[in-house]
């Protein structure tokens, strides 16, 4: 029952509105934690705060045991925390295979080297293709990503993701935008990762939330009104109140 | 354009420039090999811009600065009787790469119009040191005595110094070409498609821009030393803010992005300008509708109509 991730009272405000409202949580090493929320409840924001891209007004992170609250993005990404957007985000000029090894080159030796082709790189090259087999697009490898499907594209972003060899996953709505088929694809391959990777995933689609998580919390302006099994979830009154009311699961 | 036609389209070029010479030579037409001449010092300049502005997203509004501070370190040392090129040149080179250091370090912390103003500032402090220096000329600048000095190259020998400059701005494309295609050069081509992504996966831009920065600016000091070799006068105009926006504009024209891009646009806007200055006083009216007309049309600038993938 180690956890992994800690937060202890995680506080972010935007003028008058409070996104996140002292949260606590903690992530256990080798769960998939998913957070749902309704719209503006405050999930990106916390996000951002975990990655490094928003500083928190209050409160602290601690990853592996390590207070990363003052840590810049770049420098959580090194010891681990990879993410994906909710809004895609890749290198659209770049090749499928230049996205991800630029992601392994991030995780692999120094990046001051002037002289050689990084693309020529054998250890650049081929766990970038092994990454791109992951998720499926091993055949797209030379396809600029600019002109991947939306679903491909995202799955892109997962390969880099996996690629930086992260020990957490931050996964900003996955599936969003996604026809039915590419989201069932999306959801299984997600689940081959489930065990091996600690995960946090952000989401509205519910069957990816309850057929994935181990745990689920519930956010709601900007504070957890709840944390528990799938089961719980849905069965919580406050919750069901809250947020499933509109869209009870079946 | 196929990896081998593109080959052989730049061997052209060069068999083409390495021509000019004995064409000018032979139809006594000096002033054309003089004209190419300072045409590829640009293109040296414009080539080292383009690694920071086209690859790096750096829109630099300052790059005439090192071109000053090549010519100067040339021309300062000159004045005191030192005419050995390699320590000119090295020095050109290296007190452009420190004061590039100096203006990135500062200016990359910002971006988007306060980079453009920032660089933009520490050039015009340059330009109006320049000016206010009197041993050195100030406002109206000095002869340079004597051109650099190397053994056995003579620099006042017209073809010679013309092949140098060819042999440095071939060293020089091919330097850039390998930069950016290493996994450094990869690190900046990331940082200026997509900044936030490039964060997450592990990389402070930073550090990677500065080194950038100090790289295009010691090449374009370089280009500066040749500059003032190939005027043999030294005045502050090397820079001029509008000299920074011819730069800007080699390289836009030419093809952000695009290794030989920056010659082409060199090659574009000084001979048409001198096209236009020998038939009108007024040839900037024409100039500038000229250009903004290939800016909306040839968005990937020259090297994009030349090099084209036949998508």
């Amino acid at each position: 029952m180690n956890s992994l991730l800690e937060i202890r009272g995680l506080t972010k405000s935007f003028g008058a509105l409070r996104a996140s409202d002292g949260i606590d949580l903690d992530v256990r090493e080798g769960e998939t934690h998913a957070i749902i929320g309704p719209n503006g409840a405050g999930k990106t924001t916390l996000i951002g705060q975990l990655a490094g891209g928003l500083r928190p007004d209050a409160g602290r992170v601690r990853f592996d045991g390590v207070d990363v609250t003052a840590l810049a993005a770049p420098q959580r990404a090194r010891m681990g925390l990879a993410r994906s957007f909710q809004i895609t985000s890749i290198y659209p000029e770049f090749s499928a295979l230049e996205n991800v090894m630029l992601a392994v080159q991030a995780r692999s030796g120094s990046s001051f080297r002037f002289w050689t082709a990084a693309r020529r790189e054998e250890a650049l090259r081929s766990p970038a293709l092994q990454a791109l087999d992951e998720v499926g697009l091993a055949a797209r490898a030379e396809v600029q990503a600019a002109n991947l499907a939306h679903g491909e594209q995202r799955a892109l972003e997962i390969a880099m993701a996996l690629a930086t060899r992260p020990r957490l996953l931050l996964l900003d709505e996955p599936v969003a935008g996604m026809g039915a088929e590419e989201t069932q694809r999306m959801i299984a391959f997600l689940s081959t990762l489930k065990g091996g990777k600690t995960i946090i995933l952000v989401e509205h689609d519910m069957d990816a939330v309850f057929s994935l998580a181990d745990r689920v919390s519930v956010l709601v302006y900007g504070r957890i009104i709840a944390t528990g099994s799938p089961r719980e979830i849905r069965a919580n009154p406050e919750v069901r109140r809250a947020y499933l009311g509109e869209e009870a699961p079946a | 354009m196929s990896p081998r036609s593109r080959i052989v389209a730049l061997a052209l070029g060069v068999a083409l420039l390495a021509a000019v010479p004995p064409l000018a030579a032979a139809f006594n037409q000096p002033f054309y090999l003089d004209l190419v001449r300072r045409i590829m010092i640009f293109a040296i300049a414009a080539a080292s811009l383009n690694l920071i502005l086209g690859y790096g997203g750096m829109i630099s509004f300052g790059h005439a600065a090192y071109l000053g501070v090549g010519g100067y370190a040339v021309g300062v040392l000159a004045h005191y009787g030192i005419h050995d090129g390699f320590l000119q040149w090295g020095l050109a080179i290296g007190a452009s790469a420190l004061v590039a250091l100096v203006i990135g370090a500062v200016s990359i912390r910002t971006s988007g119009v306060y980079f453009i103003m920032i660089t933009l500032a520490f050039t015009q402090m340059l330009y109006y040191l320049g000016i206010s220096i009197e041993e050195f000329g100030g406002d109206d600048g000095m002869r340079l005595t004597s051109r650099s000095r190397f053994p056995g190259l003579d620099l006042a020998d017209a073809n010679a110094f013309y092949y140098l400059v060819l042999a440095i701005l071939v060293l020089v494309l091919f330097l850039i070409h390998r930069i950016v295609n290493s996994r450094f050069g990869m690190v900046i081509r990331a940082a200026r498609s997509n900044e936030a992504r490039t964060r997450a996966i592990g990389f402070s831009p930073y550090p990677y821009r500065l080194a950038a920065f100090v790289i295009a600016g010691a090449v374009c000091g370089l280009a500066g030393a040749l500059l003032v070799n190939h005027t043999a006068y030294l005045t502050p105009d090397f820079m001029n803010w509008t000299r920074s926006g011819e730069l800007m504009f080699m390289v836009i024209l030419g093809g952000v992005g695009s290794v030989v891009g920056p010659v082409l646009g060199a090659f574009a806007l000084l001979v048409l300008e001198d096209l236009l200055s020998g038939w009108t006083a007024h040839w900037q009216i024409i100039l500038g509708p000229l250009l903004v007309l290939s800016v909306l049309f040839f968005r990937r600038g020259l090297a994009g109509l030349a090099f084209s993938k036949n998508e």
